[in-house]
């Protein structure tokens, strides 16, 4: 071929200048934690203390959380891409405030965690590579939060999966083995749908860069792109255990200790969730408006069917798995409205539930050492031995069902608002919003009833369901040394619930400002630096 | 040949689809990675299939004189493949191991976490 060479602008793909010191703040909580896990894994039998290395890398990962949420509150979204390559061509990290706020929930979720373990973990059982699992599992999240890149979101999706195959063989009993299998199975099918999804959205728009396909959907085959929306919504209903795909968390979530549960029920499901809010209502909000009917029943039913499954099951913490799913319903309501408030709100309660259904599990973790049983049926009395257990296990139930003045109560304040908004102003009578705000005030009534009946079987009545009036209640020794640590992770952590409860304001301002970034997300794309230019 | 390539895609998905359905665990994970080759080949296949030349730049050029491969999808499914791999040899070891220990390969009797046949939960309360 004869033709000239053409002249190259080097400028027009590459980035020349070295990116500026701060901005390296939005990798660097990534790189912590998978630096964090190598050194824990090659040092893992010569360490006595891993649990120490892996809180000071997640106070680190923590300091830089703070500091890049800070700065995306006061500056708007943040981005750096990799490898010199200009977006869309390299790999972009994108963060605006709800990426950074869920991050850095994440990371304090897993510094007490990391804590609460010690009471699962014997004196002998040192050279082992749980936390260096555990830090993996964070980088993973972490890396899923701060992404604004599609490819990218699948691959620390994978990260998070291997580590949390890890921790949930982790000890190796057969329940576990048997849980895995169900787990390991349908979240690496969610996953391989999810690159399906990818796969298409890539041939019909030729990049996978979050901001470059806000700018050319719109142009697409609406068709085309309603069916990889589909997908999508498939694949992270999957990950979130979404109503009609949700079997696998409650055959698996309880099999593992409850330190592990609870690292779960905090971080892996509200991925998906999150994956959701930015994948459909963010990047591709035209096919979303197309799935709306689809998204609503998905939104009710699960709304439904997540808490009457709680109100059916005696295993504790296969109970707390169904509350877990419910509260996924919760965001997929927020999701069918995608109004400032509907989005707030779905995205606070991502944030409360990354608290709470932590907490919950902590605390029936602790239920089951005190009692030494897995089935509510084989509890009772503890009120009289634990009144302290009580209190924490009454007040998360009251968080998680959404009565005030708890942390539980404000996302939904803000979807009740959108739901009945939405029925004034729509060009339809919105028959949706208000469907949708029955059923949220349905799942909040279940909720309670659930808890209510498990904390009365556990703690209120006199003893086991076969055991006479007069019988002592069957109860293990009280807590004492690493059983102390568990119990004070999860006062503090219940703590903090409760003050974010008590003062909302913050919270609630932050999750309005963060829900503008999703409505529209012309900032977004700006900090990307793909603002201005013509697909 | 992209029609070829996309029959091929449906034929592999439709049969990782048919062996998931199975209540064999090995079966199941020859399914799983049937259906994981058949997505790459769809990332391939959405790559746009050319029969022009491997993307290398002259080192006199900056810039490719004509048209080349498309370089992209070679790296995605690479990503693809090494991912599906590492978890296709955890799930194959975590099949042995549940088969070992639950004496099962038949996912209706791995019942361990889900026991069947529970009383109903209690009326009080």
């Amino acid at each position: 071929m004869a033709t000239p060479t053409p002249t190259t602008d080097l400028p027009q793909a590459m980035i020349e200048a070295m990116t500026p010191a701060a901005d390296w703040v939005i990798v660097l909580p990534i790189v912590f934690g998978l630096m964090g896990a190598a050194a824990l894994l090659t040092m893992r039998r010569s360490n006595s203390t891993p649990l120490l290395v892996a809180l000071a890398v997640v106070f680190a990962i923590i300091a830089c959380e703070v500091t890049l949420l800070l700065r995306v509150l006061a500056d708007g979204p943040v981005s750096m891409t990799m490898g010199k390559w200009l977006p869309p061509f390299g790999i972009s990290l994108t963060a605006d405030i709800f990426s950074a706020a869920f991050a850095l929930g994440a990371a304090v979720v897993t510094a007490i965690v990391l804590v609460y373990a010690e009471i699962d973990r014997g004196d002998a059982q040192e050279a082992d590579t749980f936390h260096a699992m555990v830090l993996l599992l964070l980088a993973g999240v972490t890396g899923a939060f701060l992404t604004g890149d599609l490819f990218n979101l699948y691959v620390w999706f994978e990260v998070m999966l291997i580590a949390s195959f890890g921790l949930i063989v982790f000890g190796g009993r057969p329940i576990q083995l048997d849980g895995a299998v169900k787990y390991g199975f349908l979240n690496f099918l969610a996953t391989t749908f999810f690159l399906l999804a990818l796969g298409l959205l890539y041939g019909l728009l030729g990049t996978v860069n979050m901001a470059d396909i806000m700018r050319v959907a719109p142009a697409a085959n609406p068709a085309a792109m309603a069916g990889v929306a589909a997908l999508l919504l498939l694949a992270f209903g999957m990950k979130a255990a979404a109503f009609p795909v949700n079997a696998w968390l409650p055959a698996s979530y309880h099999t593992p200790p409850a330190s592990v549960s609870a690292l779960f029920a905090g971080l892996l499901t509200k991925v998906g969730a999150y994956a959701m809010l930015r994948a459909l209502v963010a990047v591709l909000p035209g096919s979303r408006d197309l799935l709306e009917p689809v998204m609503a029943m998905i939104a009710i039913s699960t709304l439904v069917i997540g808490p009457l499954g709680a109100i059916a099951e005696t295993n504790l913490r296969r109970a707390v798995g169904f509350i877990v799913i419910g509260g996924i319903g919760t965001i997929m309501a927020g999701l069918s409205m995608p109004s400032l408030l509907g989005v707030a709100g779905a995205g606070l309660y991502i944030f409360h539930a990354l608290f709470t259904m932590t907490a919950l599990y902590m605390i029936a973790g602790l239920v089951e050492k005190r009692t030494g049983a897995t089935d509510s049926r084989q509890m009772g009395g503890l009120y009289a031995a634990s009144g302290s257990i009580s209190v924490i296990f009454l007040v998360l139930v009251l968080a998680a069902a959404g009565v005030p003045p708890f942390l539980g109560f404000w996302p939904k304040l803000l979807l009740l608002e959108a739901g009945f908004s939405q029925g004034a102003t729509g060009p339809a009578p919105g028959t949706v919003g208000v469907v949708l705000v029955i059923a949220l005030l349905v799942n909040a009534v279940l909720t309670l009833i659930a808890g209510a009946r498990l904390w009365g079987h556990i703690f209120w009545r006199s003893g086991p369901i076969d055991a006479a009036p007069s019988d002592a209640p069957r109860l293990l020794a009280p807590l004492t040394g690493r059983g102390r640590v568990g119990y004070a992770a999860t006062a503090v952590l219940t703590a903090l619930i409760v003050v974010a409860g008590l003062w909302p304001e913050p919270v609630m301002q932050g999750a309005r400002l963060a829900a503008g970034d999703i409505v529209d997300p012309a900032r977004y794309v700006e900090a990307v630096g793909l603002a201005g230019e013509t697909p | 040949m992209d029609y070829v390539l996309a029959a091929l895609v449906g034929l592999f998905i439709a049969m990782g689809v048919y062996l998931l359905l199975s209540r064999s665990v090995i079966r199941m994970l020859i399914g799983m990675t049937i259906l994981g080759n058949g997505v790459n080949l769809l990332i391939f296949t959405a790559g746009r299939v050319t029969r022009e030349v491997a993307p290398i730049i002259p080192s006199a050029l900056e810039q490719p004189s004509g048209p080349i491969a498309n370089p992209l999808p070679q790296a995605l499914i690479l990503t693809a493949i090494v991912i599906g791999f590492s978890m296709f040899a955890f799930l194959l070891v975590l099949a042995f191991r549940a088969y070992q220990s639950l004496d099962a390969d038949n996912t209706d009797t791995m019942r361990l976490a889900e026991p069947e046949q529970t009383p109903n939960p209690p009326l009080s309360y």
